[in-house]
């Protein structure tokens, strides 16, 4: 992707988030206070940050793969489950990844 | 409104800074291995300033997803904010065109938070400012700490790299699947759901729509009847 692309991205797509946000502040509450918008709202979120973990986690350019990053998602799993603090899960993911590809 | 009161308040905010400050490392680091510069992924935190938009942006470009997929995802995740707006004109009260524009660029999860939990409505403005300023330093210096750092490792720490990644994805979603959060059961099926159509669309479709497929399949199918999460 060409620089002038990734700062059209960066840009107009921070814009539209202010713009999100302004709205919640400029709208009539009814228009936002609706059903569907709920939904979105509550479970977009979930969706979309599983997808990305999994896309993350175990693919590479466009292909299933198994490597460190797995291990290292499956201690963050076992971490987050022991309720260690964020900087500990970090910390042990990326340690995970670089054991497997330092034996790998 | 007592300075004991207004102290706490001031003393939680910076808190939240310095736990949002930890995320911000992690985004630099994220926003860097997915092919920003530094001054990319600074725009990202001064202009676009909410977290999981910048997040899920920068994790489908990782993922070799095109530019419109890394938008939509953001502005999807950022439509959270939105309603957020609505819930503080009470509390903000803002006046005119310049307050309305000035106080919106800090609407996110943690100055909502505190503002909501405000016990009268002058100290949620003081709450959503004081939280909004420590925040906005902190996740602004450490976004530059995360890109800088990454930009200079090797080999293998890369290979760490690449793991902290989905990990620190990982640990925004947990909190989301535990007894105690809203429709629990129902977020775990959304995410378990998401999770297995991003797989399965990766080798079929363009690189980076399965992110967006995965939202809209999941959107559709598993949010169940409204009084399934209501009983």
């Amino acid at each position: 992707m060409s620089d002038g692309t990734l700062w059209t991205l960066v840009l107009g797509a921070s814009l539209g988030c202010y713009l999100l946000k302004l709205a919640g502040l400029s709208v009539p509450a009814r228009w936002v206070e609706q059903p569907w918008v709920a939904r979105v709202v509550d479970f977009v979120p979930a969706a979309l940050l599983a997808a990305l973990v999994a896309v993350q986690a175990g693919t590479a350019d466009g292909e299933l793969v198994v490597d460190g990053r797995l291990a290292g998602l499956a201690v963050a799993a076992l971490a987050l489950a022991l309720r260690a603090p964020f900087i500990v899960v970090l910390v042990l993911a990326g340690g995970t990844g670089a054991l497997v590809h330092v034996l790998a | 409104m007592s300075d004991a009161a207004r102290t706490a308040v001031l003393r939680d905010a910076i808190g939240l800074g310095v736990a949002v400050g930890l995320y911000g490392v992690a985004f630099g680091a994220a926003a860097a291995a997915a092919g920003l510069d530094v001054w990319q992924a600074t725009a990202l935190s001064m202009l676009m300033f909410t977290g999981a938009s910048q997040f899920a942006l920068v994790g489908v470009l990782g993922a070799g997803g095109s530019a419109l997929a890394a938008a939509g995802s953001a502005l999807l995740l950022g439509t959270r904010n939105t309603v957020y707006g609505v819930r503080l004109v009470p509390l903000l009260r803002p006046r005119g065109v310049l307050s309305r524009a000035a106080s919106a660029h800090w609407v996110i999860d943690e100055t909502t938070a505190m503002a909501v939990a405000a016990p009268e409505r002058r100290l949620a403005r003081v709450g959503f400012l004081a939280t909004g300023a420590s925040v906005y330093l902190l996740w602004n210096a450490t976004t530059v700490v995360g890109a800088l750092g990454s930009a200079a490792l090797g080999e293998t720490a890369q290979a760490a790299l690449d793991a902290v990644v989905p990990a620190a994805f990982l640990a925004l979603l947990w909190p989301r699947l535990l007894r105690g959060f809203p429709e629990a059961a129902v977020q775990r099926r959304v995410a378990f759901g998401g999770a297995v159509v991003a797989l399965l669309l990766t080798p079929v479709v363009a690189p980076g729509v399965q992110v967006i497929a995965a939202v809209v399949a999941v959107a559709l199918a598993g949010p169940p009847r409204r009084r399934e999460g209501a009983a």
